[in-house]
């Protein structure tokens, strides 16, 4: 009898699962069930050029049920818990899904109503988030309205998925607000809890110092303790005002994963092996992507590299063999900055971004802006849906960090 | 590696002022290390919250940050920053004897 791989949740993960494990195993091996509560797969990475007009909503959509192989089944339901003992999930319309392997990946949910003050009546008018589809467009209607003042880009506190995406917000800012002829009129500020622009040291630099040349003011460890009419106000009380707040909340694991009992950590993500994927939490549990706790950003790209390892330790693990630990937290990420140029930045656990090139010394210019990798950036979303997602591989991005081209230190 | 005295006692700190081991903490240590960040008096609330950053520590070679530390030790983020200002998850650690607490990436 065929045994079945239970894969909760339909975006970036989980579809690229499912579709390696359908090439990889016949039918009548193998029954591969993907459950998701919609069938909305938005292409993430395109609701930073949302807001500021260079990229239509409906551009970035696409239905999730459309993104699997024949032979993956898809289930439209929520989740209303995993049964971790029972090796059962139950769906929230009623359905319970037994299975011999089950892969976590419903990514984080954003918690907006963590922060208090932030869904007050300014949420959708002058306080925003680009994160999801519908604040992306309500933020693009506000910036074409904005005639100047203070606008304001704040991180609540780590982890968020894509940590670069709101210092590419700034940039873009920058340039559009320039575009409109505004740009003086703007105070334009960074408000972080990090110490730096960035996490990693190198990179911080390089970011810290475009933030300065573009004139954007960064104010650092700044914990948002509340959002008030027209003011950041952080815990230890300093307030940053604003006319127009772009805010990118609090992050968690999505609600079924608090109430199923063992499975999550007190952020509701699932606590996960950082080189084999497997979770600590169950032997046949599996996570991948932003569900997980690998110390890793929380970006497609580890997604992509982290479903290589995923997809074979599920096969090994089927087999009763010992699980590849193999994942290096490798990671890259297209950093747009403006005026039609793009960084790239590459890195793992241990090799954090430096200059170089990617990824052999003949390739994409790493940590410095070019023309070559804005188009690096606004190519991807084609082999995302037709590369990424179907499981092939995308030429010449392989799972394991190339250091050829990188400059040491 | 760098070292420092206190409460008499030789301890590894790392550049920014960290231990390096746990184990060379002492209760008798926290007064001095508090002191040094400006809390004049340990009460019963930040000894809660010291014992809770190395339990915390023992268990998962990490400290926790500070949202963590508001929803599992049982002490508000708010009152968090009462006790411990600029930064509960870095000075607690700092008094509790343990390393930095590892940030997200």
């Amino acid at each position: 009898m065929a045994r079945h791989v239970v894969i909760l949740g339909g975006g970036t993960g989980g579809t690229l699962t499912a579709n390696r494990l359908r090439r990889r195993f016949p039918e009548d091996e193998l029954r591969i069930s993907v459950v998701d509560e919609d069938d909305v797969h938005v292409y993430q990475p395109g609701l930073l050029f949302v807001p500021f007009g260079l990229a239509d909503p409906e551009h970035i959509v696409r239905p999730r049920g459309r993104q699997l192989h024949r032979g993956v089944e898809f289930h439209r339901s929520g989740v209303e818990r995993v049964d971790v003992a029972g090796r059962q999930v139950v769906l929230e319309d009623g359905t319970r899904l037994d299975h011999d392997v089950l892969v976590v990946a419903t990514g984080a949910a954003l918690l907006p109503e963590e922060t208090e003050g932030l869904l007050g009546p300014q949420w959708g008018r002058s306080v925003h988030t680009f994160y999801t589809l519908e604040g992306a467009r309500a933020l693009h209607e506000s910036l074409a309205s904005f005639e100047g003042g203070r606008l304001v880009v704040n991180v609540v506190d780590l982890p968020i998925k894509c940590p670069v995406a709101p210092l590419e917000f700034c940039f873009l800012a920058d340039w559009y607000l320039r575009e409109r002829g505004i740009r003086d009129d703007v105070e334009l500020t960074y408000v972080t809890p990090l110490d730096g622009a960035f996490t990693k040291p190198v990179a911080a630099a390089t970011l810290g110092g475009m933030l300065d040349d573009k004139g954007v003011r960064l104010v650092t460890e700044f914990n948002t303790g509340e959002v008030r009419e027209g003011a950041l106000v952080s815990w230890d009380e300093r307030d940053v005002p604003f006319d127009l707040a772009v805010v990118v909340p609090l992050h968690g694991g999505q609600a079924y994963v608090g109430r199923s009992e063992g499975l999550g950590d007190e952020l509701g993500f699932v606590p996960t092996d950082p080189a084999t994927l497997q979770s600590t939490v169950a032997p046949e549990i599996f996570a991948i992507g932003d569900a997980t706790t690998l110390p890793a950003s929380k970006a497609g790209s580890v997604t992509h590299f982290e479903g290589d390892v995923l997809v074979e330790n599920v096969g090994r693990f089927l087999a009763g063999e010992e699980l590849d630990a193999s994942y290096d937290g490798h990671a890259n990420c297209f950093i747009e900055t403006g005026f039609g140029k793009a960084m790239l930045i590459d890195f793992n656990y241990d090799q954090e971004p430096v200059p170089g090139h990617y990824p052999a010394r003949m390739g994409l210019p790493l940590l410095k802006e070019s023309r070559l990798n804005h188009l690096g950036k606004l190519m991807f979303q084609w082999f995302y849906w037709h590369s990424l997602l179907p499981g092939r591989d995308v030429p010449g991005i392989g799972s394991d960090m190339p250091t050829a081209g990188k400059r040491a230190g | 590696m760098p070292t420092r005295t206190v409460a008499g006692t030789t301890v590894e700190v790392n550049d920014e002022g960290f231990f390096v081991d746990p184990a060379q903490w002492t209760e008798a240590m926290a007064p001095e290390l508090a002191a040094e960040e400006g809390i004049a008096a340990l009460t019963d609330d930040h000894w809660t919250v010291i014992r809770f950053m190395r339990s915390e520590y023992a268990e998962k070679g990490t400290g926790p940050t500070v949202r963590v530390l508001g929803k599992t030790s049982g002490v508000p983020v708010k009152e968090l920053y009462q006790l411990f200002p600029k930064g509960p998850a870095k000075i607690a650690a700092r008094v509790a004897g343990i390393p930095k607490p590892r940030g997200c990436l």
